[in-house]
């Protein structure tokens, strides 16, 4: 016998849902604690770079360029233009809409496409290689770690994509496209302090 | 009324495992997978504690010669990275993988296949160091490689990288367990057991696993640093280049001083229990201990700098945190109050478990004394790097970790296994290694005060060193050989110990409320609860909910404050992508350190495991709005 106890049956939960949205999911938790994780991440790193910048006499270094503005600027209007699309996807999910989380979640993964081009050229214009000395290094690590989370992400809406595209949708997938952009969100909202730590801090002090 | 017979059959059809070897790799049973996890990290104490003897044998007398010096560095690098690393934390967090759903009556934990990713990853970082320490690329810069000494100038080879990619290893895979842990515990509370409500054990565990979310980033990040400046040339912390070695410091301590508390934390959820059992009477200041976790969590994170006070910091800096570490000392003697009086006003019963607990309450009374000594920056500058340290934070680890944890499994192994150890074995085994760590350890105060340095393969005679060091490597042999008894008790215990039946103890939580060992399911029924001790509260018959799909894995959903049912979410089931995605990640984090190849073929390779993962299974879908079923 599994449960030694006399019990008392007190309720029942069958009537309950077998879905619900937003915090009330479950899974919406779980991305929060990846969020929170990553996030953490971020705010080491950036604390390493303004750690560094206070140790050096100058900055960026003697012989040192500054990062360049406007395939920065480029990416940071598109990915903010990105984050509207992110917003209305994730309020056609909330309203359950099948076709508008299929067509929106498919433009998000264009997004994120798009978005490595300037992002590439970002790379190549900031002026110093991460082997040339510590500022160098810590200017890549910040943008090597937030590109991962733009890959990341657009595996994500591709995948979503093609399974949005090919299955019928219920609860679970819409809260599924749901957590994918608040995802996108933190992406989006992650880049803006390191945008002005990389672009901005140097031409401040 | 008792259980339905058919339901539960039917639940067992449903919960079943594949059979065989398919069913070991794909289960997301979090019993089975937890008890792997407290099996391998056991070996692993066994081992890192073989290599501990082996350092005192070696330091039994002066001016021996048998290890080399290289060969000593080697070994205690081993046994520290492997103490910290590979068995403490995890282990921590697999008791909780196991007891956690238990202790709230739910049927598994909120992401299963997490669940088993973390332990297969967790496995691929075992394999890891131990492999190439068999090929004799022993990291060998102590548990925390310090650059520039394990930078790419002064340490050549791989050693230090095998040490930076079994960080990243585990620390992964103890994020995941944390996120696991954190959310099973906020959503699938039972009906009732509200914040205030909740036992200190489950409060415990989630304070440690919001800890270990928001401190292991840090590690994560240095090591990856770490690497880089090896393998790929970047300057973090080379001072030529504008690095700085202190910011490895300040990372690795941001991290590494909460880890303390993250392993010691789920320990004081160990005794909360074990002391309201055996005291047969319930917890004295419950919100109060509920409290002091809370700050010990809160402080632990400001200390950091406290490692540092050798390094040179600024002077007020110094005072500010000789002060605030002196400090943590409140709440953890609140807490070690609390304790004492709860055994003052009950019953107490002195079982095994609680034997442990009153071991442990001697053991790091005396590390906390000796903590708040080091504490002081003036002191600590005499006693960094000698042997009061040794035997502070063993004091601390053993003590304060390790005993509980020995208490811990002697209280849960008849819930695991349905059958009692020996209570005889117990106490021969108990007496041999509380004894033998005192003897073992305490002598090391004094060889501190005495100034013999840490870390050194020999010394010289005529110190006034030798008898000292002498016991020490008596009292660790002692020590070590109580941990044997311990050890073939529990195994022998499995085929010939008592039966226990579902409550031996009579304990207050939830888990006991069900079979042992637990079926896969854990309950048939949703427990309902109306106390921090409901199974005392409630007697004689426990208040139960129906109503879960009995036909497919359905969990129930509640609130995060008030745990008011939500809604029935369904739960996954055996995969095998957990142990491919491992090993996605496996070749990627090893091969990394011998190509740069490895990153975009090993990033391949997870987005196809990631994909065959989330990949929302067929038929899975429900359709209609929200809240009409399917
Ligand atoms: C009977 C059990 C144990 C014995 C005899 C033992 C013995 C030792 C010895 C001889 C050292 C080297 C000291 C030095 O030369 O500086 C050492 C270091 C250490 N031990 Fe243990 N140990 C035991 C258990 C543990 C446990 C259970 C833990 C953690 C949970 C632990 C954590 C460490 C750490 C972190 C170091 C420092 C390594 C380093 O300096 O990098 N030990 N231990
Ligand atoms: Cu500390």
């Amino acid at each position: 016998m599994n449960s030694p106890r006399e019990i008392e049956i007190v309720g029942n939960v069958a009537d309950l849902p077998t879905s619900a949205s937003g915090p009330r999911h479950l899974v919406w938790w779980g991305n929060i604690g990846f969020m929170v994780i990553e996030g953490t991440g971020f705010a080491l790193a950036a604390a390493a770079y303004l750690y560094l910048m206070t140790q050096a006499a100058a900055w960026p270094p003697k012989g040192d360029q500054l990062p360049g503005l406007l395939w920065s600027g480029i990416f940071t209007a598109l990915l903010l233009v990105s984050e509207v699309v992110a917003i209305w996807v994730l309020r056609r999910a909330r309203a359950h809409d099948a076709n508008g989380v299929r067509w929106g979640t498919l433009v998000m993964s264009l997004f994120g496409l798009a978005l490595l081009v300037p992002r590439g050229f970002e790379f190549a214009h900031l002026g110093v290689s991460w082997h040339q000395d510590a500022y160098g290094s810590v200017v890549w690590l910040l943008l090597v770690l937030h590109t991962t989370h733009i890959v990341t992400e657009l595996g994500e809406c591709l995948v979503q994509t093609a399974w949005l595209f090919t299955h019928r949708i219920g609860d679970d997938q819409f809260c599924d496209v749901e957590d994918n952009c608040n995802y996108w969100t933190f992406v989006v909202l992650t880049w803006l302090p390191i945008y002005t730590l990389i672009y901005w801090a140097p031409r401040a002090i | 009324m008792t259980p339905d017979q058919g339901q539960h059959d039917q639940l067992a059809a449903t919960w079943r495992d594949p059979p065989g070897l398919w069913g070991f790799l794909v289960t997301v049973d979090h019993k089975r997978i937890a008890a792997r996890y407290i099996v391998t990290a056991l070996l692993l104490l066994f081992l890192a504690g073989m290599l501990a003897l082996d350092m005192r044998w070696q330091l039994s007398v002066p001016e021996n010669t048998r290890m080399s010096p290289q060969l000593y560095n080697e070994s205690f690098s081993l046994h520290g990275s492997t103490m910290l690393f590979l068995v403490s934390v995890p282990i921590m967090e697999a008791m909780a993988m196991w007891l956690v759903p238990l202790m709230l009556g739910a049927r598994n934990m909120a992401f299963p296949r997490l669940g088993a990713f973390s332990f297969w990853l967790y496995l691929g970082g075992v394999l890891t160091l131990w492999i190439a320490h068999a090929m004799d690329i022993t990291p060998d810069l102590g548990w925390f490689e310090y650059p520039p000494l394990a930078g790419p100038n002064y340490s050549p080879g791989h050693r230090a990288d095998i040490w930076a990619q079994m960080i990243t290893f585990t620390e992964v895979a103890a994020l995941c367990a944390s996120v696991n842990v954190t959310v099973t515990i906020l959503k699938m509370r039972p009906p009732g057991m509200t914040l205030a409500r909740m036992p200190v054990f489950l409060w415990a565990m989630l304070i440690a696993s919001i800890m270990t979310i928001l401190s292991m980033p840090a590690i994560m990040l240095v090591t990856s640093m770490l690497i880089s400046d090896r393998l790929v040339s970047t300057h973090f912390f080379s001072a030529a280049a504008g690095g700085d070695v202190v910011l490895f410091q300040h990372l690795f301590w941001f991290f590494g001083h909460p880890e303390v508390y993250i392993i010691f934390i789920p320990a004081t959820g160990f005794v909360s229990a074990i002391v309201e059992t055996f005291s047969r009477h319930r917890l004295f200041g419950h919100s109060v201990i509920v409290l002091s976790i809370i700050s010990i969590g809160a402080l632990a994170f400001g200390l950091w700098v406290h490692h540092m006070f050798a390094v040179g910091l600024p002077r007020l800096g110094n005072d500010f945190y000789t002060a605030a570490s002196m400090a943590i000392a409140l709440p953890a003697g609140l807490q070690i109050f609390c304790w004492i009086a709860t055994i003052w006003s009950g019953r107490p019963r002195l079982d095994t478990p609680m034997l442990w607990m009153l071991a442990f309450f001697a053991t790091f009374v005396i590390g906390g004394l000796s903590g708040v000594m080091t504490a002081s920056a003036a002191l600590n500058l005499q006693l960094t790097d000698t042997y009061f340290i040794v035997a502070h934070f063993h004091y601390v680890l053993v003590g304060g970790a390790l005993f509980p944890l020995f208490g811990a499994f002697c209280y849960w192994y008849p819930k695991a296994t349905g059958r009692l150890m020996s209570e005889r074995w117990g106490k021969v085994a108990l007496a041999a290694i509380v004894g033998g760590f005192n003897l073992g350890f305490f002598p090391m105060h004094l060889l501190g005060l005495l100034g013999m340095p840490r870390r050194v393969y020999t010394y010289p005679a005529g110190m006034g060193w030798d008898l000292l060091n002498q016991i020490a490597t008596a009292g660790s042999v002692i020590s070590v050989l109580g941990g044997l008894v311990f050890v073939a008790n529990a195994i022998i215990s499995y085929w010939r110990g008592a039966p226990s039946g579902p409550d031996p103890w009579q304990g207050s939580t939830l888990e006991w409320a069900t079979g042992s060992p637990p079926p896969p399911w854990n309950m048939d029924y949703i427990p309902v609860v109306h106390s921090a001790a409901p199974l005392w509260d409630d007697e004689p018959r426990l208040p139960v909910m129906q109503g879960l799909a009995n036909d497919h894995r359905e969990v129930l959903i509640t609130s995060v404050t008030d745990s008011a049912p939500i809604y029935r979410h369904k739960s996954s089931g055996p995969s095998i992508w957990p142990v491919i995605a491992a090993l996605a990640v496996s070749v990627m984090f090893i091969a990394s350190i011998f190509t740069a190849w490895a990153v975009p073929i090993g990033t391949a390779l997870i987005g196809v495991a990631l994909t065959g993962w989330f990949w929302p299974q067929r038929g899975r879908a429900t359709t209609g709005p929200l809240g009409v079923r399917s």
